[in-house]
């Protein structure tokens, strides 16, 4: 390695050709990456899951987990080479790390004395710290265990322990993953003001690009292993270079509802099945050949050959007038337990024919209780599920195979909801025959069709499939027992942005072509806008708001949903634009 | 968490009776002449009816069980039909010899395997880890009375006579007659832990939280001790205790291979001789002692838990 | 969690490492000795050859005058083929229960789970001592006993590897359908837990082989004059001076099995967790 050389001035963190590697395959995870960040600035390290984004933060730390290793490369920070004995030092003090998920990141069995003790600094450092982030500097406080802590607290106390050292970089790994969209809100800002305060050099990582907009002054956006785009935000946000980063901004969904979204066909290729060439190759609309034969450099901060050809369009989006029909699905006075607990409190609920009514509700507030009572999947519950006219028992088992079949669920997440030892033919069958009695001819091959995939994958088992496949197969699995009503439980949460636009594209699409009736279960406010026509609003287990969408979300009534409103990071292109 | 323990107890409680029917019915209900089984072919209707009459064996099971199980609440389960002498007191210096021979093994063992499985942990994949994998692999194959015979074939025979190769004494246990049964009872047993050490160590040292203490610079001597090492107590404690209580069955075949005076020993050969109150007696002990270790490592586990710990506060 | 995989493509996917190999080559040979054993055998294993532990033949004589060879070619099979009986047994009832425990849950999951807690607090040697004590020795109760003395560690096991898969979705996907909870189990959930099956079948056998084995060795399993190892080294091994042959044969050969069988299951149970967590292949 180098030798350790010091100039004067703070020249912040400097990476030149940092590459990772997977052992025992020797495959990139993190190919050949160059950035800089200089003091007090905060550079959004975006990319979708597999981009290489968690290893090249860890790796930022010369902290490389147990499969990878440094396969070249450096890193600086302040002119000092982050190499060989250096690091122990440097870690913590110099150094910091900021973790997604702090429930497994603070040691359940020490108290949180202990833990920020160990950061260094005395006890009044460690208390001013703590108010810093806001939180209480009590002894009481300080003798806590994790467990007794909120999700936001202990994401807090996590802030804190980096900051203790005074690190001349922080690197945020997703900090606010699992938090509410209020929590996160504080989060950030407390995440903004510590890195101002202590002027250091922060490197957020998200795959949000409204967080990203919202809080960073640069962005570098990772694809496959590579930073194929880096800037300062506005620039990226604003006029994208890079085909890939162009595509993604148009994939994520617009809170204020100008614009459509529209998904990336195809998935990010794995370190280990990474095509020669440009790596976006595959799925790239201005695709030319040399972008399959040789690696583009990373020139004026894009790695392109096209560089500058594509635009960031804003496809205008119409609102459609909402006309009134009979209610396809209805539910009445609702209430449903778990055990003794009540999760669901006298909820009463109409699903026009043929439209989609978005269920609204942050994690624990009963939603997907909702959605699976509904199914017949919880049981436990009082009121009436009516569909058609029709009341429901409660428990699906109860329930003819005709009242099954007329209402299908689709579950959240694709990599649980599809038995692995089944081929894609077989999962899809599956419920059409039990249910239709009689499988017609081609039925697979229909039910794929319409979730636009290829017959082909018939013969496949989920492994060999991608997330956006597998739940592209779901859905399939769900039109194959030709429902009226389709539940959606949170069907792109699992997903990665540029895949969850194109199922959302999906499920739209099959709403208007098929006049399927949608119940959309999502936490995702901005999302809301973009699929469904009526909005319920859902909070410790009853609505509390409702109506039309592009009315509730012009004018929200209901504190909570002016607080999800207000507190949600908003991607709003027109901001760039002047 | 005082609630939680009196609950473990309770249920202990009912384990305990549940087991005394199971004993009672294995030896009293399966099909078969019970009083014939014990006496032999050649036993005279006279004697049979003797016996019949001593063990209660014409009243209807469920007195049976009751009388037993009376007689076993006042510490008198009746006397053995070999040698006339009351269970008790035939049972009691060999209850305390078999304790002493497990107390052994079992201090011996825990904190040995604990730190060679810890140490096989930090050392993954290298050759240190690879070896103690295969070791405690083959050992934790081998039933106990293979890895004895090996020991006493080592040990006790051929050029290197040091140790005995069976008890020979008249009840007193020396230091020299405990080494072998010991020893084989610590490679039954310590295997075990050391795999389960090693593997909850493994995690432990790949969990977010090991990850962050190292993140923060901190010594990997700490990161160790402090952070990894009292997260893998928990888990491990309950396959120590586990193994500990499969003691209380390994002395069986121990005692046996080597004639150590213990209630093992005495349980194989009352069942040869088919001495009816003696198996009872002993066949409940053992798994009454099985039961209490057992309940004991709950309770370790639950103090051993901030969670569990702090929810009374 | 483990893998969801087909029972042969495990068996190939733990063949890859070295001691499974070396643990398949070990059964073989033991398995191999015992099956065709008793073809290649110079005497019968009750015939008395010679003078009670006198060495003119190979291995000499035993206690009796038998010859040990022949003993220890006879002595494996039936050894073999009783473990096995009591591990399909045990496995097969600890499996049924395990997985009705889990998957039903409720009154069926505490009653099950409960009857395995008493079997649970005698240790496997005492609960067949228990039974042999006075019913006698008898083959099927052999069997029966360790089977069952199995049964609710399996059943533990498997209950807790079908409640890691009926937490996920694709079996509420099937119920949700309507279908059948038999169909359930033995469709969506039997084919995503034969990982932990496959360990405890190779887990369980080295078990049997050394529980049978040590009944035999107190005299409490198979009976005189009947050739078994377990037996042979309970016969012989007051001259283990003079005799050394008549107990270091059946003490290899069965050692050289369970540490076999170990080492297979070790592979079984390696693959199974490799596979479960997509190890970089």
């Amino acid at each position: 390695m180098t030798t350790p050389e010091r100039t004067e001035v703070l020249t912040g963190v400097r990476v030149r050709g940092l590459t990772v590697a997977g052992v025992p395959s020797g495959a990139p995870i993190v190919d050949s990456v160059d950035l800089d960040v200089r003091p007090g600035e905060i550079l959004g390290l975006v990319g979708e899951s597999g981009s290489g984004k968690t290893t090249l933060g860890l790796a930022l730390l010369a902290y490389y987990k147990r499969g990878t290793q440094l396969a070249g490369g450096s890193v600086a920070i302040n002119g000092v080479d982050l190499a060989g004995a250096a690091v122990r030092r440097m870690r913590g003090d110099a150094v910091a790390y900021i973790p997604q998920s702090p429930a497994s990141a603070l040691n359940p069995a020490l108290r949180i004395r202990t833990q920020l003790g160990e950061c260094g600094g005395d006890d009044a450092r460690v208390r001013e710290v703590l108010r810093e982030v806001a939180l209480p500097d009590t002894d009481v406080f300080l003798r806590r265990y994790p467990h007794q802590l909120s999700g936001g607290q202990q994401q807090r106390v996590a802030i804190a322990m980096a900051f203790l050292g005074r690190p001349d970089l922080i690197v945020l790994d997703e900090p606010t993953t699992g938090l509410d969209v209020t929590t996160q809100k504080h989060v950030l800002e407390t995440v903004r003001k510590m890195c101002a305060t202590y002027s250091c050099a922060a490197v957020y990582i998200t795959h949000d690009m409204a967080v990203v907009a919202e809080l960073t002054d640069r962005i570098a956006v990772m694809y496959s292993g590579r930073v194929v785009e880096t800037g300062p935000a506005r620039t990226v946000l604003r006029s994208p270079q890079h085909p890939y980063t162009a595509r993604l901004l148009m994939a994520v969904p617009d809170l204020d509802g100008r614009r459509e979204i529209r998904g990336i066909p195809g998935h990010a290729p794995s370190p280990v099945r990474r095509p020669a060439g440009c790596a976006f190759a595959p799925r790239c609309p201005l695709v030319v050949d040399r972008c399959r034969d040789e690696v583009p450099a990373l020139e004026d901060g894009v790695r392109c050959f096209r560089a500058g050809v594509s635009r960031f369009e804003v496809v205008e989006r119409v609102e459609v007038p909402v006309v009134s029909a009979d209610a396809a699905l209805e539910v009445r006075g609702l209430s449903a337990w778990y055990g003794s607990h009540q999760v669901l409190e006298d909820i009463s609920l109409s699903v026009p024919r043929g439209q989609c009514v978005a269920l609204l509700g942050e994690s624990g507030s009963g939603k997907t209780t909702l959605a699976r009572a509904i199914a017949g999947l919880h049981p436990r519950h009082g009121g009436e599920v009516v569909l058609g006219g029709e009341s429901l028992p409660p428990s699906g088992l109860r329930r003819t195979p005709l009242q099954r079949r007329r209402i299908q669920y689709v579950f959240q997440n694709p990599y649980e909801s599809l038995n692995p030892r089944k081929t894609v033919r077989e999962l899809v069958l599956a419920p059409a025959r039990v249910l239709l009695g009689k499988v017609p001819d081609g039925l697979v091959e229909d039910a794929l069709s319409q979730a636009a995939l290829s017959p082909e994958l018939a013969s496949r088992y989920p492994d060999q499939l991608s997330g956006g496949e597998r739940q592209r197969v779901a859905i399939a699995r769900a039109l194959a027992a030709q429902p009226e009503v389709l539940v959606c439980d949170e069907v792109t949460s699992a997903l990665d942005v540029s895949v969850q636009a194109a199922i959302v594209e999906l499920i739209a699409g099959l709403r208007e072509r098929k006049g399927l009736t949608l119940l959309f279960v999502t936490h995702d406010i901005a999302l809301v806008r973009t699929v469904a026509q009526h909005v319920a609003v859902l909070e410790h287990g009853r609505i509390v708001e409702r109506g039309p969408v592009a009315e509730v979300l012009a004018a929200p009534e209901h504190p909570y949903t002016q607080a999800l409103m207000a507190d949600t990071p908003r991607f709003d292109t027109s901001r760039f634009s002047q | 968490m005082v609630r939680l323990a009196v609950k473990r107890l309770v249920f202990g409680a009912l384990i305990l009776w549940a087991v005394s029917v199971v004993v009672f019915l294995a030896t009293a209900a399966l099909p078969g002449d019970t009083a014939q089984a014990i006496l032999g072919r050649e036993a005279t209707p006279e004697r049979l009816a003797a016996l019949r009459l001593e063990l209660h064996l014409d009243d209807p099971l469920v007195s049976q069980y009751f009388s037993w199980l009376g007689g076993l609440l006042t510490f008198d389960p009746g006397r053995s039909l070999v040698n006339g002498l009351p269970v008790a007191e035939f049972v009691g210096p060999r209850i305390v010899n078999s304790l002493v021979l497990m107390l052994t093994a079992a201090v011996v063992s825990t904190p040995l395997a604990m730190f060679l499985g810890t140490w096989s942990a930090v050392r993954r994949d290298r050759a240190a880890d690879h070896v103690t994998a295969v070791v405690t692999l083959v050992l934790a194959a081998l039933p106990e009375f293979v890895v004895g015979i090996t020991l006493v074939i080592v040990f006790a025979t051929g050029p290197l006579r040091l140790l005995p190769a069976v008890y020979v004494g008249t009840g007193q246990v020396t230091f020299v007659d405990l080494v072998l049964p010991a020893l084989t009872l610590v490679l039954a047993v310590g295997p075990y832990i050391v795999r389960m050490m090693r593997a909850t160590m493994i995690e432990v040292l790949e969990s977010e939280y090991v990850q962050q203490a190292r993140l923060k610079g901190l010594p990997e001597r700490t990161v160790l001790l402090r952070h990894a090492v009292p997260n893998a107590v928990g888990p491990v404690a309950q396959v120590v205790a586990l193994q500990l209580a499969w003691l209380a069955g390994g002395v069986v075949v121990v005692e046996f291979l080597f004639r150590y005076p213990g209630i093992g020993y005495a349980l194989v050969d009352a069942v040869n001789n088919r001495d009816l109150p003696v198996v009872q007696a002993l066949a409940l002990l053992i798994a009454a002692l099985y039961i209490v270790v057992n309940l004991l490592a709950d309770l370790v586990s639950l103090v051993a838990n901030p969670r569990v710990r702090t929810a009374i506060r | 969690m483990t893998a969801a995989v087909a029972p042969a493509s495990l068996l190939r996917t733990a063949a890859r490492t070295g001691r499974t190999r070396v643990g398949l080559v070990l059964v073989a040979l033991v398995v191999l000795t015992a099956l065709l054993g008793p073809l290649v055998a110079p005497h019968d294993p009750t015939d008395f050859v010679g003078v009670p532990f006198g060495r003119d033949s190979l291995f000499g004589a035993d206690n009796l005058g038998r010859d040990v060879l022949s003993r220890f070619l006879h002595g494996g099979q039936l050894l073999l083929v009783l473990s096995i009986a009591a591990t399909v047994v045990g496995v097969g009832v600890g499996t049924a229960l395990g997985m009705v425990a889990g998957y039903r849950g409720g009154w069926r999951d505490e009653l099950i789970m409960r009857i395995g807690d008493v079997v649970l607090a005698f240790p496997q040697v005492v609960l067949a001592l228990l039974f042999v004590s006075i019913a006698g020795p008898k083959v099927w109760l052999l069997v029966t006993v360790v089977g069952l003395s199995h049964a609710p560690r399996v059943a533990r096991i498997m209950r807790d590897a079908t409640l890691m898969v009926v937490e996920r979705d694709f079996v509420k996907a099937a119920e949700v359908t309507g279908t059948r909870r038999l169909r359930i189990m033995t469709g969506e959930i039997l084919p995503n837990v034969t990982g932990p099956l496959m360990v405890e079948l190779g887990l369980r056998l080295t078990y049997s082989i050394g529980l049978i084995a040590a009944l035999s060795f107190l005299g409490l399993g198979l009976q005189p004059p009947t050739a078994d190892w377990g037996l042979m080294i309970n016969e012989n091994r007051i001259a283990l001076t003079v005799q050394p042959w008549a107990v270091v044969l059946p003490v290899v050969a069965i050692a050289v099995l369970t540490i076999g069988t170990n080492l297979v299951t070790d592979g079984l149970a390696r693959a199974s967790a490799g596979l479960g967590r997509g190890v970089e292949r």
